[in-house]
């Protein structure tokens, strides 16, 4: 176990793994808008300008799509970029980039190159931010083949995972809920790199598997006291990352409680959810005792009134809800 | 200035244009036999764009391209043999056969790829020049793209993005007349590509895409420029398309006999073949020149005939790399 000496927030973390590879690794960059010394809306790139100076911390126009097709001819070219494209909203203004090209480079050209970059956006819903404002997309991105996508839920996954984005030779979307920015957590001083496709068991448990990522963790474990007072105990795995995808853990976890409810703040229809159901339903049939659960955003765009925008967002009970309906207590 | 240019230097860039030329017309008939799958975009009458531009550059300089990009690709020095596989969809191919015509590249030689998405090329020249920018290697990108791609907000974003963050990048746009069928005068806000460098900051220029030596010239001293300063600069060079947009299309359903004909009267390789000519070389000396592009593009053919096909289990490899890679 390595020693744990202070309690930070998820940005904070975010930026010590950029401020720490950008020393290690003279081939690190950041690219974005609103790259200057506030650093803009989000803890981006804060800091990053007064310790890196300007040749390092490229700030950009307000041009998604250009920005990201410039760090991919930097990446195919020896660079390592980290680009920030601010609200996830706006990586759809960059998807013929990110999907087109970012993804296939390396595949389209037979490997002639690798490409070493992450993208960065805040995603997710918080303090009625409206239709454009408010999206999370991470499975569109983990349908396309080339790219992997990383879901951070804690301070110290969001420092280790962005890591190992950094240090991979292949294209990352680095995404994070911004809800998530300000909470605190433990983080381990010194060289702290979490691997990707290991999931973490957050509570072990024997009734029901809830399998979720980034935001819904809390609601989660929330979920899993709430159970545990009705006698039902879940256990709650943290993916972390989408592309690659821990199976093992998720299939081991539903061999042993035969339940599974699946959860993301995201839209339900077409969600990641589906794939990890499909997932169990292909290759752990046989150990499921009830239908598997989805516990997802409503298929609808996230409205603005605060009474509007919770009724669209998955929670706590709603978990609860599900977890006892594939008990059997529902 | 073009005056200078020695017979000698005339016959090596009538070489790179016939190669290309011949390439390109033997795909054609391959593509029409079956032989070489898939669609086809050549740049038959074009030739003297990507030899005046690539022949201005340096060995290390970045070239990206459209789906038109069989010329940049062997005017930038890729292999022919690899290309041929590659548009075979042989192993031996520089993608493996996994891109083709559209995505023909040569990373060895600095060519970043043909692009099958307009515009797309752009940014990742820019990119490219970025990374010479930290690396201070003293290298600098061309972006070849159509006049097509100047109507697409890529543009925009692109020569924005250069102007403002300098790096050194030269857009070189092929004006060929026509965006797939639509004729240039009818998707143009403004009578020419180059009018737009005024919006950006940046140096534009126009040059007779069809006469190579100018085309060399005024890539070399603007690619002398952009590496001096740092900076982006737009050529236009205005040339035409003598085929349909791909195989597929005649290009005569919207385009007059008498515009085509006309064209082709200015055909690049004609006109070099002129003017040496009148610079006193002997007829033989030209043929001697366009045989041996001929049987260079027939070795390839050869070559690419009896190359392997790829192993289908490959089609899994390289969609992710790196010690990472699943």
């Amino acid at each position: 176990m390595i020693p744990v000496s202070r309690e930070i927030t998820f940005g904070e973390a975010t930026l010590e793994a950029v401020r720490e590879e950008m020393r290690r690794d003279d081939r690190v960059f950041a690219i974005g808008e609103d790259s200057g010394v506030r650093g803009g809306s989000f803890p981006i790139f804060r800091g990053i300008a007064e310790e890196f100076g300007d040749a390092r911390l490229i700030g950009t126009p307000i041009c998604e799509g250009a920005t990201t097709n410039t760090a991919l001819g930097a990446a195919m070219t020896g660079m390592r970029p980290i680009v920030g494209l601010h609200f996830a909203d706006f990586m759809l203004r960059a998807m013929d980039e990110i999907g087109d090209q970012v993804a296939r480079a390396r595949y389209t050209f037979g490997g002639q190159c690798d490409v070493p970059m992450v993208i960065r956006a805040y995603d997710g819903v918080v303090n009625s931010a409206a239709t454009q404002h408010s999206g999370a997309y991470e499975a569109i991105f983990a349908h396309f083949p080339g790219l992997k996508v990383v879901m951070p839920s804690t301070p110290a996954d969001a420092k280790g995972l962005l890591k190992t984005a950094i240090r991979d030779d292949n294209p990352v979307i680095f995404l994070e809920h911004k809800r998530l920015l300000r909470t605190r957590g433990p983080v381990p001083d010194g060289e702290h790199l979490t691997p990707f496709g290991h999931a973490a068991v957050r509570r072990a448990g024997a009734d029901v598997s809830i399998v979720g990522y980034g935001i819904m963790m809390s609601q989660a474990l929330a979920a899993a006291e709430r159970l545990a007072g009705d006698g039902i105990d879940a256990e709650v795995i943290d993916l972390r990352t989408l592309v690659p995808l821990d199976e093992d853990t998720v299939l081991a976890s539903v061999a042993r409680t035969g339940r599974l409810v699946v959860t993301h703040e995201s839209w339900r229809r077409s969600g990641f959810g589906a794939e990890v159901a499909a997932v169990v339903a292909e290759k752990g049939f046989a150990d499921l005792r009830a239908p598997v659960m989805r516990v997802a955003g409503e298929d609808v765009p996230v409205p603005f009134s605060p009474v509007l925008e919770q009724r669209v967002i998955p929670n706590a009970e709603g978990i609860v809800d599900a977890a006892k309906s594939a008990c059997g207590h529902g | 200035m073009s005056g200078d240019v020695s017979n000698e230097r005339m016959l090596e860039l009538l070489l790179q244009m016939a190669r290309i030329r011949t390439f390109e017309e033997t795909i054609e008939r391959l593509n029409r036999e079956g032989r070489i799958p898939g669609f086809l975009h050549t740049s038959i009458g074009q030739e003297a764009c990507a030899v005046g531009t690539c022949e201005a550059l340096e060995g290390g300089d970045y070239v990206t391209s459209t789906h038109r990009g069989h010329g940049h690709c062997i005017a930038k020095g890729a292999d022919l043999r690899a290309t041929m596989c590659e548009l075979y969809g042989k192993a031996a191919g520089q993608n493996g056969g996994r891109g083709g015509s559209m995505h023909v590249s040569d990373f060895g030689v600095n060519m970043l790829g043909a692009n099958a998405i307009v515009g797309a090329g752009l940014g990742i020249a820019l990119g490219a020049a970025l990374s010479s920018k930290f690396h201070e290697s003293g290298r600098i990108s061309v972006a070849f793209f159509g006049e097509g791609a100047s109507t697409n907000g890529a543009f925009h974003e692109n020569l924005n993005l250069a102007s403002s963050i300098g790096v050194p990048v030269l857009f070189v746009c092929e004006n060929n007349g026509y965006a797939h069928e639509a004729p240039v005068q009818k998707i143009l806000s403004v009578p020419n590509v180059a009018d737009f460098h005024t919006g950006y900051g940046i140096p534009g220029h126009i040059v007779d895409g069809n006469d190579v030596l100018a085309v060399l010239e005024v890539m070399t001293e603007v690619a002398g420029m952009v590496r001096a300063t740092g900076r982006p600069a737009l050529v236009e060079a205005k040339t035409y398309r003598q085929r349909g947009h791909h195989g597929g299309d005649s290009g005569r359903h919207y385009r007059s006999a008498d515009e085509i004909e006309a064209w082709l009267a200015k055909d690049p390789i004609l006109r070099l073949s002129r003017r040496l000519i009148e610079s006193g070389v002997e007829r033989e000396a030209i043929d001697a020149v366009l045989a041996d592009a001929t049987r260079e593009v027939e070795d390839a053919v050869d070559f690419a005939e009896a190359a392997p096909l790829p192993d289908p289990e490959s089609a899994l490899l390289e969609v992710y790399g790196g010690d990472s890679g699943e």
